[in-house]
Order: structure tokens, then C-alpha cells, then sequence
């Protein structure tokens, strides 16, 4: 696994870009390939890999949150719900809300989604570990209870014909739905990315690694911590609307727990704080049960067992955390010592982290 | 715990193996530059001046405990201060105290005659106290260049609007916080390993890198919390010349320590503390013919200590 990490690193940016491009387009493309193995065969092929793509968007959102800067965050799909329910009212006939193009609903989602983070984030970031998440299960919970209780939010009976224009969906096969939300999440991945090389990942990292010592090196890290939810949360935001949009309905019957468990469990699984380890575990926790149909009943059991199996023997998960800082590493590691830097690294959620000498 | 004084891995290429070619000379230029870089307002003031910091009747209470009791001294700017006590006088809760992590009970802490008051921490270390820390707490999956560049981020105001769209600023903070942090690593000696996890750095490069990474925050006092502890004679003398270094680049030094040699070659003046009390204050030759210090702390005649 290290060596192979080494030997992209040491690639050059065009080699490195020259095998992304067309991987992208490869996995663009995939629905229509419909490769033999690989395909689906109990469910619509370009429908599960609509799925898989949402549950990979979800979890880079959540690894900016639990991987980065390593709050752990059990309610991610309350952030979810309230996308979803932000696409509905917007466009669904059945809501009494003025109707705005469903495109429209995508930033607006973002924005409702932010605040949400914001409210969520201000009390709670003053909490540490255990009680941060305990405090984020609860709100997941709020959420979906307030689906299930307000009035205008319908409850079970839920939003028909959510996203579409005139009746019609706004894209008519699962395909294009698919596209659309690759295009965004490769757009997503460079913006966190964007993120990750900069003051703001480094003060994620350091206050993952530990919070106090990044405290007195001059890191604001209420601040920081604050829009680590924010962003994850707009994230989350924008894959529920996504999600609303191409299902055509929502209802309070998609946002429980174990949906949160889930997105949770693709980040770890994967790898905390490795963009490519979460896209590997969303495709992991999301295709598995959709390609092997006869299994989907195990699900849980399989993936709680697979957890443990992991956490005992690979807890950093199936690709280690990782992560470049410096948006100018590269030229500054050989400027200095003639070569790249070290990232192979451990969890991003083991107990102590940080804790050298 | 490795030696710090292993050779590292072989540098094959960049600045670091191309100061090893250097002669003396152009290994002298090099250094300064590097200093330059360092410590860009150096030229302010070598000489010792007037008071930077000042602990004005600090009282700090845990419960009934009484770890500082009317604590006063001052920092002057451009010295190199010790503060020294036996194990629980209080040394390293006078730091918390300093550097905002515990609030005095009553009393004052100054710098530059302005109160700390309720700063936070960030906002403290902005306003230019940096530490290290006694029991070494790096950032331990970040490479020591990435550690250092989180200190130089201090100063800097990129926040996440900038580095989303990669604003101008974000760019030109980049490269300053890039540049500043190759020239420390050099300056603490340790940019063979600039690439490497913080964790995996042998013990001194540890203690090194954390000296690397206060000075980032370009303070105008570093606290340096035991930064011998576990070094043996060789390395100890390595670390005075590095203090006295940061010192003649302008820097104002507060340092506890234990070893005694330590403290007296490199100190200007030392103010000792014993069960949260301040028992002496003075130059070092002062404090080492100091009855009271000798009776609380040394024990036996200073000959035979260090």
C-alpha cells in the first residue's frame, strides 16, 4: 500500500493528471459501459451508481468534519434531511411554499443547510469528543422528529413529484442524474481540496491533532471548528437536495440513525481524512448491498462485523488518513531536501493522536 | 527514543545537501540570509531595554491550593530571563498563567503595559507570547515543515473565502509562511527532516522542531518549558548556542530548566520560585551565592551540582 502511495507521490502533477483525467472520464462514462461484473443485476445499474455517487458525496462532506478536523459528527444526516426537505418545499406541488426552479434549490439548500451548521455549531463546538457526538446524535434525532411532527412538513405522506418542471423530472434518466453528480463532486473535491492546502486544513489538522496546542500556536479554533461544520454541512445540504431532486419525493422515512451510522461508516471504513479512502468507503457501503442483492439482508451484520474486523487490524481504516498542508509543498520539500514528503499516515480518529516523545 | 544525534536519512538533493557542499564562507552567508529571514525586525534593539513583560502580584488558586502567591517580576526586552524552583514551585503554572491557559486568581500579567486580561489563547500568542511545552506536543501527522507553517499561520488572515477561491492573499501567505518556516527549520538545524512526520522525528529533532514552530508565531517573548529535559551534555551545549542565537536576533527569552550549568551559562537574569512564591531575583552569580536559594533548592554547595 505505501509503496504504491510513494510512487504517486513522486509522480510529477501532469503524470498525476494524466492517469485522474482519464479514470474521471472512465467512471463518468460507467453507466453506459455497463461492464458485465461490475453491473448491478437486481437493481437499475445507472440508478445504484446514482446512489453510490450521492452516498460519495456525502462522505467527503463528513470527512471534512470527522476526518479533517476530526469532530465527530453522529447527526450528518440531519445536515442531509434538511437539504432534501429544502429541494421539497421549493418545487414539490404539494408544498404551499412559492415554486423556484429546482436548480435553484441546490445553493439555496447550501445556504439553509450553513445556518443550520452555524445553529448547530455554536452551542455544541465548546464540547470535546464523547459529548460532541452525543450532542450531534441528538440533533440528527431533532431533525428527523421534526419531519415527523411539523404540519407543513408532511410527515409520512411526504413531497410527490419533488424537482420537477412542468410536471416532468428535470432530467429523465438516472444517467444524467449520475453525471451530474460526479461533474459536482470532482468540482467539490478540488474546492475542499483547495481548502486542505491552506490555513484553514492546517488549522483542521492541528486541531484534530491537539486542540489545545493549536489554541496557544494562534489558531482560532472555535472559528475554524465552526466552519469545518458549516462546510460539511453545506455539503450534506446539497447531496440531500440532490437526492430529493432525482427520487421525485421525500418523506421523513429516509433520515434516521442508521443512515448517519452509514455515512459514518464510509468515512471510517474508508479512511478518515483521505479524500480517496471516503470516496473508496461510500462505494464500499453503498454498491456492496445493491450488486449482491442476496446478501442485502446481512447488511448491518456484514458491515458491523467488517468495522471490527477493520478497527482491530487496519484502524486507520482501508487507506490511511492523509493529507498535504502546503499549498506550495512540493517545491518547498525539494527545494530543501531534494524530495517529497512524508504522508502515509495512521488514523485520523485513533485515541491519542498527536501525542509524541 | 531515538538518538537525536543519528545521522538522518541521506539528503540527496535541495538546500540542505548544497549546504553541506559549502565552504565556510559562503556557509556564513547562507546563515545570514537564513537569519534574515528568521528574525526580519532583528535590528530592534540587541540591548537589553525596558520591561516586555510583567507579572504584577499574580495570586493563581486551584481549589485551596496555592500555586502562585503574589508573584511579581519582569521581563525585560532583548534578556534572556530563567525562572528556577524545585519540582512543584510553580514554573510551569507561571507559563499557563503567561500564555492564557490559566487565568490569574487575582493579579496582573502585562506585556508591553498592557493587560492580558481575558484574552484567549490565539489572541495572546498573536499578540506575541509563543511556548513550548515540557512534555513535547507537536502536531504529530503533520511533516516538522507543516508544524512550523501552523505556527506562521498566526499572523496570517486567509480564512476560508480566500483558500476556496485562492484569493491573492491566500497565495502570497503561502509563500511567506513557507519561506519563513524552511529558513527556521534551517536555523534549529533540522531541515534534513523537514519532510518527515512530526512523530517520527528523533527526540531532540522533537524539542527542536517545537522551538521552530514558537518562533513561526513571530513572538516577541518565547517560553521555552524545559527545552534540555532528556538531552545529555553534548546536545545541552548545542542548545545553549541556539538560545543564545534566538536571543541575539532580537528575541526575549523566558526559560525554565533544571540543569543548573544550563541555567547559569546562558541566563542573564533568574528569578526562583519556590511553593508558588518568588524567593529570589538577580544575576546568576547573585543567585548562586543566594542562601535562600541554596537552602531551597541547590541543597549543597553549587560546586557540586549540575
Amino acid at each position: 500500500m505505501t509503496t504504491i502511495r510513494d510512487r504517486w507521490n513522486n509522480l510529477s502533477r501532469p503524470a498525476q493528471w494524466a492517469v485522474l483525467v482519464p479514470l474521471v472520464v472512465l467512471i463518468f462514462f460507467l453507466p453506459d459501459l455497463n461492464p458485465p461484473i461490475i453491473a448491478t443485476t437486481g437493481t437499475d445499474f445507472p440508478t445504484a451508481m446514482f446512489d453510490v455517487a450521492r452516498y460519495a458525496l456525502v462522505a467527503i462532506g463528513l470527512n471534512v468534519v470527522v476526518g479533517q478536523a476530526g469532530l465527530l459528527d453522529l447527526g450528518y444526516v440531519g445536515f442531509f434531511a434538511v437539504g432534501a426537505y429544502v429541494a421539497a418545499l421549493f418545487t414539490s406541488p404539494d408544498s404551499t411554499l412559492h415554486k423556484i426552479p429546482y436548480l435553484w434549490t441546490l445553493p439555496i439548500a447550501m445556504a439553509i443547510t450553513m445556518v443550520f451548521g452555524i445553529i448547530l455549531g455554536t452551542p455544541t463546538l465548546r464540547l470535546r469528543g464523547d459529548y460532541l457526538a452525543i450532542v450531534t446524535l441528538g440533533f440528527g434525532e431533532i431533525i428527523r422528529l421534526l419531519a415527523d411532527n411539523v404540519d407543513p412538513l408532511r410527515g409520512q405522506i411526504g413531497f410527490q413529484a419533488v424537482g420537477t418542471v412542468g410536471g416532468k423530472p428535470l432530467f429523465a434518466d438516472a444517467t444524467t442524474w449520475y453525471r451530474v453528480v460526479v461533474l459536482i463532486i470532482v468540482g467539490v473535491l478540488l474546492l475542499v481540496g483547495n481548502l486542505e492546502r491552506s490555513r484553514v486544513g492546517r488549522a483542521w489538522v492541528a486541531v484534530r491533532e491537539d486542540e489545545d496546542v493549536a489554541e496557544i500556536m494562534g489558531v482560532p479554533t472555535y472559528k475554524f471548528k465552526i466552519w469545518a461544520f458549516v462546510i460539511g454541512a453545506a455539503i450534506g445540504g446539497l447531496s440531500g437536495a440532490l437526492y430529493a431532486g432525482k427520487l421525485g419525493f421525500v418523506n421523513n422515512q429516509s433520515f434516521d440513525v442508521v443512515t448517519s451510522m452509514l455515512f459514518l461508516a464510509a468515512v471510517v471504513l474508508g479512511g478518515a481524512g483521505n479524500k480517496v479512502g471516503v470516496l473508496l468507503g461510500a462505494v464500499v457501503v453503498a454498491y456492496l448491498p445493491l450488486r449482491f442483492v442476496q446478501i442485502a439482508e446481512y447488511n448491518y451484520l456484514i458491515f458491523g462485523i467488517a468495522l471490527i474486523i477493520l478497527m482491530i487490524f487496519r484502524p486507520q481504516g482501508l487507506l490511511g488518513a492523509r493529507q498535504r498542508l502546503l499549498a506550495r509543498g512540493r517545491q518547498a520539500y525539494h527545494r530543501l531536501i531534494g524530495r517529497g514528503e512524508q504522508v502515509s499516515g495512521e488514523s485520523a480518529l485513533s485515541g491519542d493522536h498527536g501525542r509524541v516523545g | 527514543m531515538t538518538n537525536p544525534n543519528e545521522p538522518a536519512a541521506p539528503v540527496e538533493g535541495g538546500i540542505v545537501a548544497e549546504v553541506a557542499a559549502m565552504t565556510a564562507e559562503q556557509r556564513a552567508e547562507h546563515e545570514a540570509e537564513v537569519a534574515e529571514v528568521v528574525a526580519p525586525d532583528r535590528e530592534i534593539g540587541v540591548e537589553i531595554g525596558e520591561t516586555l513583560l510583567e507579572l504584577r502580584d499574580v495570586t493563581l488558586k486551584f481549589g485551596g491550593l496555592t500555586a502562585l502567591d503574589t508573584v511579581s517580576f519582569g521581563i525585560r526586552r532583548g534578556e534572556i530571563l530563567g525562572l528556577i524552583g524545585p519540582n512543584g514551585a510553580g514554573k510551569t503554572t507561571c507559563f499557563n498563567a503567561m500564555t492564557g491557559v490559566y487565568r490569574p486568581t487575582s493579579g496582573q500579567v502585562l506585556l508591553e503595559d498592557k493587560p492580558l486580561g481575558k484574552a484567549s489563547r490565539h489572541r495572546i500568542t498573536q499578540r506575541g507570547i509563543a511556548r513550548t511545552f515540557q512534555n513535547i506536543r507537536l502536531f504529530g501527522e503533520m511533516t516538522a515543515l507543516e508544524n512550523v507553517v501552523v505556527g506562521a499561520d498566526a499572523r496570517h488572515k486567509t480564512s476560508v473565502l480566500g483558500a476556496l477561491l485562492r484569493l491573492p492573499r491566500h497565495h502570497a501567505e503561502e509563500r511567506q509562511a513557507v519561506e519563513r518556516a524552511m529558513a527556521l527549520l534551517e536555523f534549529v538545524g533540522i531541515a534534513d527532516r523537514a519532510a518527515d512526520k512530526a512523530k517520527n522525528l528523533p527526540y531532540g529533532y522533537q524539542r527542536r522542531l517545537e522551538i521552530a514552530r514558537a518562533l513561526a508565531t513571530e513572538p516577541k517573548l518565547l517560553c521555552l518549558d524545559e527545552p534540555a529535559a532528556g538531552f545529555n551534555p553534548a546536545e545541552k551545549e548545542q542548545l545553549m548556542g541556539l538560545i543564545r542565537k534566538i536571543r541575539s536576533d532580537g528575541y526575549t527569552v523566558l526559560l525554565i530548566e533544571h540543569d543548573m550549568r544550563l541555567v547559569m551559562g546562558v541566563t542573564d537574569r533568574i528569578v526562583v520560585l519556590e511553593f508558588g512564591k518568588k524567593i529570589a531575583e538577580g544575576l546568576p552569580s547573585a543567585i548562586r551565592e543566594n542562601p535562600a536559594v541554596i537552602a531551597a533548592y541547590l541543597g549543597v554547595p553549587d560546586d557540586d551540582v549540575a
